[in-house]
């Protein structure tokens, strides 16, 4: 029993690395843009797919296919930007969110149209679970988990480091601010929208390669995506990641518990407790 | 031919009540509900449960979905009134896939993926054309129902007031609104209306399952309420008439495409209601019949 539970919490703290990545994407542009962009899922199937061609076509590794699933859904989330969602701003943040549903809607089916609905996997080599006492961790796993990792740190580093990113968190901050210090907001905009979906792109990849690739990969991500965040609190870079890996943890556990379908379900009830008893979660400063 | 628009006719009926369930919730009082078609489950499972398995009359079981509709609504959407409205839009979302997992899996109620079939309609099904006339005819005079009653309620002082906390909720509590009562109301009526065209789905289709109550169909709702015009009823139920014509022109023109799969037919079907909503957006967000008083400057 406790070494069931122990090896869900490692495989927690996996998928929950993993889901960190599109659910930052997610919370960076709530943060910047400052509506909830319900084409993430929509976004994640785009970088998944982008991943998997680069994988099986052009034979790329794992560390090439991943810039390319960065690349593509940053420039599919751009257009998603500028054509359904930017013509709104003037209509407010939910006329914006429901644009971003619509343009996921319509990316989902470019994909179905082009791919059909078939399962894609990737072209991995098939390696046996490393065993380290009672627990098993399967190398893909791990790689998966440093990619996640290296694609977080990347972000962290750009955050930190440079001009943009810094102008990125002044604006996420206090915009008034940020415009009177000289920031340009469109531009701000622009590297928000393309570092977002490219985040959300990367972490379909990665869940792709976990499970497979359809035109639902990262539709079905979406309420661990939007729990993580608003766990973490919507709109805090910190709180997504320990976010993700609660929720990561949690769903894990929760197929200890009860019937596996239910996993799907976890994710809403975490959104509902933690809406209930502290709306701002666990980082967050602006809710209301 | 006659039975083939008789059907369309009902159908576009049953399209109507969910559409004036989002003219209450999000056109009248701004709560945008992304989990409408979640409501419409509720309601479809309440009545065909308990008219199947309870015996209930049907109209009972119609009553049945609309408290099961305002209750569950209420439950929703009651941790997210007092925050920015994208929370609520979030809760719904997963509230709908919620219902959708849960309907799958709890077999001894929904009978899981099989779903229910045989539910009863209260008027025997082997009627032939009777059947379906008889349908339409309940059917229109419930939206016909639903539609007066939302109209004086839209037009009464607490229509007012929702109007007030749609454009400023600061100003509307000011004003003395207990705005997260007004809301919640408003909500939970709007859930209830969508849970009985889920209950009325049921009934005249004799089958629903959990691969029916898909997402995309909250997607139509807007597209229809967007179309009619999302501030008025009667917008709102021209629009999903308008609805039901646009998805029956693309069911023809998809199958006229030459060289298209059927996969690839429904994705361009899919596809084209995300790009109408995305230009109706856009281009015309008030719709055919936009709310006749003169809205507050921003």
């Amino acid at each position: 029993m406790i070494e069931a539970l122990l090896q869900a919490l490692i495989n927690g703290v996996i998928a929950g690395t993993i889901l960190a990545v599109p659910a930052l994407g997610f919370t960076a542009i709530f943060a910047v843009l400052n509506y909830p962009n319900f084409a993430i899922g929509a976004l994640a199937t785009v970088g998944a797919y982008a991943g998997w061609v680069g994988n099986t076509v052009f034979g790329l590794p794992m560390l090439g296919a991943l810039p390319l699933a960065f690349g593509v859904a940053g420039l599919a989330g751009l257009a998603v930007q500028s054509l359904a969602v930017k013509p709104l701003e003037a209509s407010g943040a939910l006329m914006m969110a429901i644009a971003s549903l619509a343009a996921g809607l319509v990316l989902e089916n470019i994909l179905r149209f082009g791919f059909g609905n078939d399962l894609r996997g990737f072209e991995l080599p098939l390696l046996r679970d490393w065993r380290i006492g009672e627990f098993r961790i399967g190398p893909q796993q791990l790689e998966n988990f440093g990619l996640a990792l290296a694609c977080m740190a990347l972000l962290w580093a750009f955050l930190r480091f440079s001009r943009t990113g810094r102008a990125m968190r002044a604006v996420a901050d206090n915009r008034d601010l940020a415009l009177l210090r000289g920031v340009d907001p469109v531009r701000v905009a622009l590297v928000t929208v393309i570092v977002g979906a490219g985040l959300a792109g990367m972490g379909g990849m990665l869940v792709g390669l976990d499970t497979s690739v359809d035109p639902l990969t990262g539709t079905r991500l979406v309420l661990s995506i939007f729990a993580a965040a608003v766990l973490g609190g919507l709109g805090s870079i910190p709180g997504a990641v320990a976010g993700a890996i609660a929720i990561g943890m949690a769903e894990e556990l929760s197929v200890i518990v009860f019937n596996p379908a239910y996993r799907l379900v976890v994710g809403f009830v975490v959104i509902l407790i933690v809406l209930t008893l502290r709306p701002a979660g666990l980082f967050g400063t602006r809710a209301s | 031919m006659v039975s083939y628009l008789i059907f369309l006719l009902v159908v576009g009926g049953i399209y109507a009540l969910l559409a004036q369930s989002l003219c209450l919730a999000w056109g009248v009082t701004g709560l945008v509900n992304l989990g409408l078609a979640g409501f419409f489950a509720i309601g479809a499972y309440a009545s065909a449960t308990l008219t199947k398995w309870g015996g209930v009359p049907v109209p009972l079981g119609l009553v049945a979905a609309l408290v099961a509709g305002a209750v569950a609504g209420f439950v929703v959407c009651v941790s997210t009134l007092r925050l920015r409205d994208d929370y609520l839009a979030i809760v719904t979302l997963g509230f709908a896939e919620a219902v959708r997992v849960i309907a799958s899996n709890e077999i001894w109620l929904t009978g899981g993926t099989d779903g229910i079939s045989g539910i009863p309609a209260g008027m025997p099904r082997d009627w032939g054309q009777r059947f379906h006339i008889i349908s339409l005819v309940i059917v229109t005079i419930l939206l016909g129902l639903v539609w007066l009653a939302l109209r004086r309620l839209v037009a009464s002082p607490w229509g007012r007031a929702l109007r007030a906390v749609r454009e400023d909720q600061i100003v509307a509590a000011v004003a003395g609104k207990r705005v997260t009562r007004l809301k919640a109301e408003a909500f939970a009526i709007a859930c209830a209306i969508a849970a009985l065209a889920g209950a009325l789905y049921g009934h005249y289709t004799s089958y629903i399952a959990p691969e029916i109550f898909q997402p995309l169909i909250t997607i139509y709702v807007f597209l229809a309420v967007t179309a009619g015009g999302n501030g008025r009823p009667t917008g709102a139920a021209i629009g999903a008439y308008i609805l039901i014509a646009f998805l029956e022109a693309t069911r023809f023109a998809a199958e006229i495409v030459p060289g298209v799969s059927a996969v690839q037919a429904a994705a361009l079907r899919e596809a084209s209601v995300g790009i109408a909503l995305i230009l109706l957006l856009r281009f015309r967000q008030r719709g055919l019949f936009p709310e006749l008083n003169q809205k507050a400057p921003a």
